[in-house]
């Protein structure tokens, strides 16, 4: 192969989330180099796993990082908590943070709707999983006609859903719930998580409801345009897929009642590190490795096409 | 025989009864209520939507009046009864909560999956923090085993409930089920045990004594059982039974049998009883609130309600999975109509793959 023009970048975070990521930029690198995966536990599977597979590892948090100044991409897989003190560092270190915690240091983004807007930024946050996942399809609704009221459930595996958000469940519901209004464009926006404990364990799962904000709308047009989003999402989240059409039902509603658009959403990991069923992880670290590469390119001066 | 002690009744009308009256309950109607069940000496009260606070929405229906004016009139209302809320972590948040503490609940109910307990923490954490009575409700306890549900038990017991419940939501548990895992928890815990009901197999009455009689301290009823499913034990018919017991907790029989006969029977959509869907429910273990959903989705897809209902029970579906009953609809239709050789518009190439 020819020379590559990359852009290095580091993973803070060694736990699951952090060692999917680092599986993803080993298989696809695209304009990105993985130059260190740091995290604060020496004994973490995922430190074992980049040594052995010579990705440059530190257990000493995010200093390691803040000493090459080479690197210019940091995705941070930790806390909220700790994030907020890593992005003043980073911040200050003149290194772009792409924050998968819930901290939101920086403005929401989902590749495909706005990221284009804020490639000058130097701190990204992705939202939450079920935001990932549903507000490209509310994004898509309320381009063709405007939305009153997005709602979303978001139905995840029990073995997918660790400490972090079980302990932090009503964040999910806050954060998603605004991401629905801020980036997808709805005025009012709902979010509702389910833990299914099912064996085998089911794949993420996510209805999105959407009430348009008048009764004359063109359903082609709606179709067309969330066909259109979902290959978009495919691009970087291949196991992205409608179960069926969107469904059009009249339903009962605060507004009298209206024909409300109803869609059916599957998300498949890719297995990259976790197991195909925890779609909800992989939806985070697909978004993080399409908003890396994305600013990686744009850091290269490589011209690219994406959503404005 | 053992010596039993009276239970303490919460009465649900106005939480569970919300499902069968499509969240449509009126001030005035829980006005009635709430004077009569406070008038009969029924100590707590819950009222919510039925799917706990924040539960108005297209995926459970939305209500007509707010449930925090609904609470707001409750409390208003009561003289010696408390007010209770229910709430579902993943639906309700704490800011919902912090707002029915404002409207003057002194209970809450605290629901998960029976198996997802530790989503409850920060919940239970507020609660007490404000001087809340916080009980804890592990949901479709059927589906797992005595001893597993009272390790999730302990957990909330840990996080600060002062009760917990085995929760009967699908209604179907047989009263060894019953005593199985109310005796588990009694075992484990140091606090409260209490058992809900619900009648789709016929059996909420029985069950409730059978809780009774291994030492559950709380239950639940509804006026009329009025409740999701084939609705639950019915209030009045809880007090004259643990009246004959010799274990009535203080409640007035016949003051609860006419606030059934003349303030809930006459506002009643219908009589939830173990009709055929209802049974189905029970025997197939899903929750019990997917009644009238999966009868709406059935009749506009021309579908049996009974097989949407059996196929949820097979993929384990959940408390509050009312979007997968839409799911199962469509699932069923594409099979039928790949049955009859009309295939799919939507994926073409099912055929043609399928014979490589």
């Amino acid at each position: 192969m020819g020379e590559r023009q990359a852009v290095k970048v580091a993973i803070l975070g060694t736990g699951n989330i952090g060692t999917d990521l680092m599986y993803k930029l080993l298989r696809n690198p695209g304009h990105m180099e993985l130059a260190m995966f740091a995290g604060i536990d020496p004994q973490s599977e995922g430190i074992a796993r980049a040594k052995k597979l010579g990705i440059p590892t530190s257990y000493e948090g995010i200093e390691a990082i803040l000493d090459d100044p080479e690197i210019r991409v940091v995705f941070d897989a930790t806390s909220a908590k700790a994030h907020v003190r890593h992005a003043k560092m980073l911040r200050e270190a003149d290194k772009i943070a792409i924050d998968l915690t819930p901290a939101a240091r920086g403005p929401y983004v989902v590749p495909p709707v706005n990221l284009g807007a804020h490639l000058d930024k130097d701190n990204v946050n992705l939202i939450t999983c079920g935001g990932q996942a549903t507000i490209p399809l509310v994004f898509a609704v309320s381009r063709v006609v405007p939305v009153r009221y997005a709602e979303i459930v978001s139905t995840v595996a029990s073995k997918s859903a660790g400490p972090g958000t079980r302990q932090n469940i009503d964040e999910f519901t806050f954060t998603t719930a605004h991401g629905l209004e801020a980036i997808g464009g709805a005025e009012q926006g709902k979010a509702i998580i389910i833990l299914n404990p099912a064996e085998p364990p089911i794949i993420m799962r996510n209805t999105v409801y959407v009430v348009p904000a008048n009764e004359e709308f063109d359903q082609a047009a709606i179709v067309a345009s969330v066909d259109q989003m979902v290959a978009e999402v495919q691009q970087y989240v291949p196991g992205y897929r409608l179960k069926d059409a969107p469904v059009f039902d009249r339903r009962r509603t605060p507004w009298g009642e209206r024909t409300i658009i109803a869609m059916l959403l599957e998300v498949e990991g890719a297995g990259d590190f976790l197991p195909p069923y925890s779609g909800n992880l992989d939806i985070m670290t697909a978004a993080a490795w399409r908003v890396g590469e994305l600013f990686a390119q744009h850091l290269l001066g490589i011209r690219q096409e994406v959503a404005a | 025989m053992k010596t039993l002690t009276p239970p303490r009744v919460t009465d649900t009308t106005l939480r569970d009864g919300s499902h069968a009256m499509r969240h449509q309950f009126t001030r005035e109607q829980v006005r009635a209520i709430v004077a009569a069940l406070d008038e009969a000496g029924v100590p707590v009260i819950e009222v919510t939507h039925g799917d706990g606070l924040a539960g108005s929405s297209i995926q459970y229906g939305f209500s007509t009046t707010s449930e925090l004016e609904l609470i707001e009139e409750a409390a208003k209302t009561a003289k010696r009864a408390k007010i209770a809320a229910l709430l579902l972590p993943g639906i309700g948040t704490r800011r919902e909560l912090s707002a029915a503490i404002e409207r003057g609940i002194k209970v809450v109910r605290i629901a998960t999956q029976c198996t997802e307990a530790d989503i409850s923490e920060q919940h239970f954490g507020m609660a007490k923090e404000m001087g809340l009575e916080t009980v804890g409700f592990l949901m479709m306890a059927h589906m797992r085993p005595p001893e597993f549900l009272a390790e999730q038990a302990a957990l909330m017991e840990s996080y600060g409930a002062d009760c917990v419940y085995i929760v009967d939501s699908a209604g179907a548990m047989l009263p060894d089920d019953v005593r199985r895992r109310v005796a588990a928890l009694k075992e484990r815990l140091s606090i409260q045990v209490g058992f809900h009901a619900h009648n789709n197999l016929g059996l909420a009455i029985g069950n409730t004594l059978a809780a009774i009689e291994e030492g559950a301290d709380q239950v639940d009823g509804c006026l009329r059982g009025l409740g999701a499913g084939a609705g639950n034990a019915p209030t009045e018919l809880i007090a004259a039974v643990l009246d004959k017991l010799g274990i009535n907790p203080g409640l007035d029989v016949f003051k609860l049998m006419d606030a059934a006969e003349y303030i809930v029977a006459p506002i009643m959509p219908y009589q939830p009883i173990p009709d055929r869907d209802a049974i189905t429910i029970g025997y197939a273990g899903v929750y019990s609130t997917f009644l009238l959903h999966a009868r709406h989705i059935a009749a506009e897809f021309g579908l049996d309600p009974r097989e949407i209902l059996v196929e949820l029970g097979r993929r384990q579906a959940v408390a509050g999975q009312e979007d997968w009953i839409l799911d199962v609809a469509l699932d069923i239709l594409r099979r039928k109509r790949a049955a009859e050789g009309a295939g799919d518009a939507r994926e073409p190439a099912t055929a043609e793959r399928s014979a490589d």
